[in-house]
């Protein structure tokens, strides 16, 4: 039944442009053409015109991402600083031995980013669709509902992390909220001074910010499936939830795998927050990588171990992003 | 969703309608609970905006937080523009961001025009590459980064010749160019491109368009949404730029408006004109997006949702 | 495909391109028109008018004195000017004149960013000691003022719980603090003390080093510089830190904020730990009822950190720029911009000239006692290279210990950190 469902999707909902859903790979838009029918020529003007265009963004990439990244990894083998007047010394796997053995706080601080990882992934994409759900009914002022939910994610992360401390504040409103609908049950807490609710705490928040994007992508994946699927569902007997699971989930694979990667990237990469709200801690309790690699690398000046950090984390990325295509492409 | 004997299609027409509206009633409840949920704090931003910090701070725990109520008015905003030089900030983050973006997304659509139309030489490498580069947050390599601007050469005017010099730091191109290419932007495009059919392409070849034609002439003006989208996600990190502008502008008139909000944590935070000034820059973004939020929300991810 | 693309292509190109044909630009503050040498400098100073002022009237009577140079002046926010310079150094890109919080300097005077100031010794001689920066036996940086710490209190209340008002003389000792706060919580105050704990970076070495100095124990081995081993983590500073955290766990302080002296003001806590900057608006609400307390004697007398913000001259500065950098610091340092910088920022005058010409801090000023405080109990941070990890390895142990860490663990994770950055440093030099 889901394959039939999946097959052709049509055109987007409102502006006629093609559907984005289509389950061809990236680059098949390339592929059907047959090689060899055209004249060798045409082939090389391609190739020409290829190169060229993709030169200012080869370039730029290249002069301002790949070269930092590179000369970030060549630092984590030396003792290099910010402000030393040491010379440069190649050491070896010093850097990486330090971070595994007399540094605690960066095994806490991986920790703290799977935690958020393990617990961010889920709980943003699935409150995000929910949310899409919500507003993709056909409802009056649904628009404006829209617009709600998605202000917060213009709204910069620096700012809201500020709000957001304020209201964290032991004599602060989630606390007199949470007072008020349990009817002084509830004996406030220093949510950001207490290590165990200081990342949760800031879960909320980091969700609360994000999740309106997410729900946005879900939205406009929800409205590529064509309303006859939900009528033929419906003919079947199918109630909501069997709509929901038949039709709605399968169709929105494509979706799904796009939310997943992009919340894991964000997720993953962790900081502003840090910053701003905890520096850390209490107790290392939501230092994270990203965070202990400017720390080190940057405010304590040890840009060989900070560099050597970045790489570890580059790494473990680099490792989980391949997992989840492995386990997504599985599926298919 | 427990099992009734009635299934929904041999439900009563007037039952139907009832239970239509019952769920009307609930869907609004919850969007409206949930509305709340989203706006509060930046109620609270506002409303902050508009009191002494004693009373801030004294009204911190209760809905005396959400009410303009008390001492309210706008002394705030006026000491904001003692202290900071806002205009200035406004429009040089104006500036930067609009550069960003807009080359941006010529640079990245170009390349997204390559990467899933053309067949050339490289180009897997370059793709695989650009994806790999998603991982990658930029405070990890903001460090190095600062040492390599710092040697790049550079032109400017001085006693009235053109001399090159050593170094972009303190300019507005190191605020920019270093974030026109963007891996995601072009992912995004390369994505969208690859739905429009290919047939388009070839009957353009046969008149004897030249890529680059078809890319202005077909691919673009089919993109709306894909710009669009891409247009609105590097608005909203140019605009919040702020550990980066801190370690390479030390002009203050190259300043952006995030690092504006340093000034006010001097011995003691000036609560109020914090939130002030946090409503002040938070205004021209949510007025772009107002603008712009038909074509974002109808287009977001039709910019190529897929894996 | 032609057009478009190759002008994008050669754009890309252009920077090289034009490298060929034109001269390289000049950095040594000159201009070919024959002005007066530019001397650039660099403030902590944004976003606070009342200190923007005084540089202003302090540069513009400096070039208006004379034809030879301009100062210009660039300010940044404090709350990233750590960040900012730190950078701005990495890139080799410090102005001539820049001020940097007083235990920063011999990190930079070490990696070679600051040339001695070579101001006459009759200067530097004149100000306070702890506003002058000295690494290897050279001055390197010097300040119009210093702040410090005090207990905020108010005469009543301690007078209705009974408890002695301290003297400099005869400070509290730990015993009859500890009994003076639990008095305090019971006579109502839910918080009696405030430590100002909600606060971030150097604030924490800066005000809590000194109790820990006071104890006994200390941030690194003075003598030597080498090892933070057995100062850090020996059994004084064990016991002052086990104290920090009874602190915090006994409900005697928090580390909730506001970050200031509000709570204090609105008669919230009874005894606030905080610095001059805030005595001002302490003295205009509370009035005469307000005492100015000098610090804890933990055992080894009563300390307050010394050191502010102070100003050196950078070695990427040319000789004639670092002349006319060296004149203005000694065009400002004069009593009356000294007085002009107390009175405006509310903080400790560096001679005695411009203190007794102060407002607040002149013989009969009603902040007089910050500078008696300040003469008799300063005691700067450890002038060593390796103070920037000090520092925050500090903040974050005693971070940790407020929040419930094992103290002796804590130490001892920290001390390692210390030992290893000075090791990985060959000893920076000590």
């Amino acid at each position: 039944m889901t394959a039939t469902f999946r097959l052709e999707t049509p055109a987007g909902p409102d502006d006629g442009t093609p559907s984005p859903a289509a389950e061809r790979d990236t680059l098949d838009a390339a592929r059907p053409r047959p090689r060899g029918r055209r004249p060798r020529a045409a082939r090389r003007g391609e190739a020409r015109a290829g190169l060229a265009m993709a030169t200012p963004a080869i370039v730029l990439l290249l002069g301002f991402l790949i070269v930092p990244v590179l000369l970030g990894f060549a630092l984590s083998f030396t003792n290099a600083r910010l402000i030393s007047p040491e010379p440069l010394r190649f050491v070896g796997f010093d850097n990486f031995v330090r971070a595994f053995t007399i540094d605690p706080t960066f095994f806490r601080s991986a920790l703290n980013t799977f935690a958020f990882a393990a617990v961010v992934v889920p709980v943003q994409a699935g409150f995000g669709l929910l949310l899409a759900l919500l507003v993709n009914q056909k409802i009056r002022g649904v628009t404006a509902f829209r617009v709600i939910f998605f202000i917060p994610v213009v709204t910069s992360i620096v700012v809201v992390s500020i709000l957001w401390k304020f209201m964290y504040q032991p004599e602060g409103l989630i606390n007199s909220f949470i007072d008020s609908i349990t009817f002084g049950a509830w004996q406030g807490t220093a949510w950001l001074n207490d290590p165990d609710t200081a990342l949760p705490a800031i879960i909320v928040l980091s969700i609360w910010q994000a999740v309106g994007f997410h729900m946005l992508i879900w939205l406009s994946g929800l409205q590529t499936i064509p309303e006859e699927l939900y009528e033929a569902a419906r003919m079947d007997g199918a109630g909501t939830w069997r709509q929901f699971k038949d039709v709605t989930w399968p169709c929105l694979r494509p979706t799904r795998i796009f939310v997943l990667i992009t919340i894991t990237i964000a997720a993953l990469g962790l900081f502003v927050q840090i910053d701003v709200m905890t520096q850390g801690g209490p107790v290392d309790s939501t230092s994270t990588l990203v965070y202990h690699a400017v720390l080190t690398g940057y405010r304590q000046q040890q840009i060989g171990y900070g560099s050597a950090l970045s790489l570890i984390f580059f790494v473990i990325v680099l490792v989980i992003a391949l997992i989840q295509r492995h386990l997504t492409r599985d599926k298919d | 969703m427990a099992q009734t004997p009635r299934t929904r299609r041999t439900r009563p027409e007037a039952s139907e309608r009832r239970f239509r509206s019952r769920r009307r009633v609930w869907s609004y409840l919850v969007l409206v609970g949930l509305a709340v949920f989203f706006l509060f704090p930046l109620v609270f931003m506002f409303v902050a905006s508009l009191k002494p910090d004693s009373q801030i701070l004294s009204d911190l725990g209760g809905w005396r937080a959400f009410l303009p109520v008390g001492e309210v008015g706008l002394d705030n905003y006026s000491a904001v523009f003692d202290r900071v030089p806002v205009g200035q900030f406004l429009f040089n983050s104006l500036l930067v961001t609009v550069l960003i973006v807009v080359l941006g997304l010529v640079v990245n659509s170009m390349a997204g025009f390559a990467l899933s139309r053309l067949r050339w030489r490289g180009r897997g490498l370059v793709l695989s590459v650009v994806i790999a580069t998603l991982i990658v947050p930029f405070e990890t390599y903001a460090v190095p980064l600062v040492y390599w601007v710092a040697h790049l050469p550079t032109l400017l005017v001085q006693d009235g010749t053109v001399v090159y010099d050593i170094g972009w730091l303190n300019s507005y191109e190191v605020q920019i160019i270093p974030f026109v290419a963007n891996a995601f932007s072009i992912f995004l495009f390369s994505q969208y491109f690859s739905t429009i059919p290919t047939s388009l392409d070839e009957a353009a070849r046969i008149d004897g368009a030249s890529w680059f034609t078809i890319y202005r002439k077909i691919v673009v003006p089919l993109s709306g949404p894909a710009f669009a989208t891409v247009a609105i996600l590097t608005f909203l990190p140019a605009w919040n730029q702020y550990l980066w502008p801190t370690m390479v502008v030390q002009d203050e008139k190259l300043r952006p408006v995030m690092v504006g909000m340093q000034y006010f944590f001097q011995d003691n935070p000036a609560w109020g004109e914090i939130m002030a000034y946090t409503s002040m820059i938070t205004l021209p973004v949510l007025v772009v997006f107002l603008a712009f939020q038909r074509a974002f929300v109808s287009s977001v991810a039709a910019s190529g949702v897929k894996g | 495909m032609r057009n478009p693309l190759a002008i994008v292509a050669a754009a890309s190109l252009l920077g090289t391109v034009a490298l060929t044909g034109c001269a390289k630009a000049k950095h040594d503050g000159t201009s070919s028109g024959g002005g007066p040498t530019q001397i650039t400098m660099w403030t902590h100073s944004a976003g606070n008018p009342g200190e923007l002022a005084v540089y202003k009237k302090i540069i513009g009577d400096f070039n208006a004195s004379q034809k030879k140079y301009q100062v210009v002046q660039q300010n940044f926010p404090q709350g990233s000017y750590n960040d900012a310079i730190t950078a701005a150094a990495a890139a080799r890109n410090l102005p001539c004149l820049l001020d940097m919080d007083g235990p920063i300097m011999p990190n930079w005077a070490w990696a070679g960013y600051l040339r001695p100031l070579d101001l006459p010794t009759s200067l530097t001689d004149s100000l306070l000691p702890t506003a002058v920066g000295r690494y290897k036996g050279k001055v390197y940086s010097a300040g119009y003022w210093d702040a410090a710490l005090s207990i905020f209190a108010r005469k009543s209340v301690l007078d209705k719980a009974g408890i002695r008002i301290p003297t400099v003389d005869k400070p509290w000792t730990l015993d009859e603090f500890d009994a003076a706060v639990g008095k305090l919580k019971g006579s109502g105050y839910k918080t009696p003390l405030d430590l100002g704990a909600a606060d971030k970076g150097e604030w924490w070495p800066y005000a809590y080093s000194p109790m820990l100095q006071s104890s006994g124990g200390d941030l690194i081995d003075r003598g030597a510089m080498k090892s933070a081993d057995g100062a850090l983590n020996g059994p004084d500073s064990v016991k002052f830190f086990s104290w920090f955290q009874k602190a915090f766990k006994n409900g005697w302080a928090n580390s909730d904020g506001p970050i200031g002296n509000q709570r204090f003001i609105d008669d919230k806590v009874a005894l606030s730990y905080t610095g001059v900057w805030n005595a001002k608006d302490a003295l205009d609400k509370v009035g005469s009822d307000l005492l100015i307390l000098p610090p804890v004697d933990f055992g080894k007398g009563p300390k307050i950190g010394g050191g502010s913000w102070q100003w050196g001259i950078s070695s990427g500065c040319g000789d004639e720029q670092a002349e006319g950098a060296r004149a203005y610091l000694k065009f400002s340092f004069q009593d009356k911009y000294l007085t002009a910088f107390a009175d405006s920022q509310v903080v400790i005058p560096a001679t005695d000239g411009a203190a007794a010409a102060s407002k607040y801090f002149g013989a009969n000023g009603s902040l007089r006692q910050f500078a008696v405080l300040s003469r008799k109990f300063a005691l700067a941070r450890p002038a060593t290279p390796g103070y920037p990890l000090i520092s925050t390895t500090f903040e974050k142990a005693a971070k940790d210990i407020m929040n419930g860490a094992d103290v002796t663990s804590t130490l001892d994770t920290a001390v390692k950190a210390i030992d290893t950055d000075i090791k990985s440093n060959n000893g920076y030099g000590n």
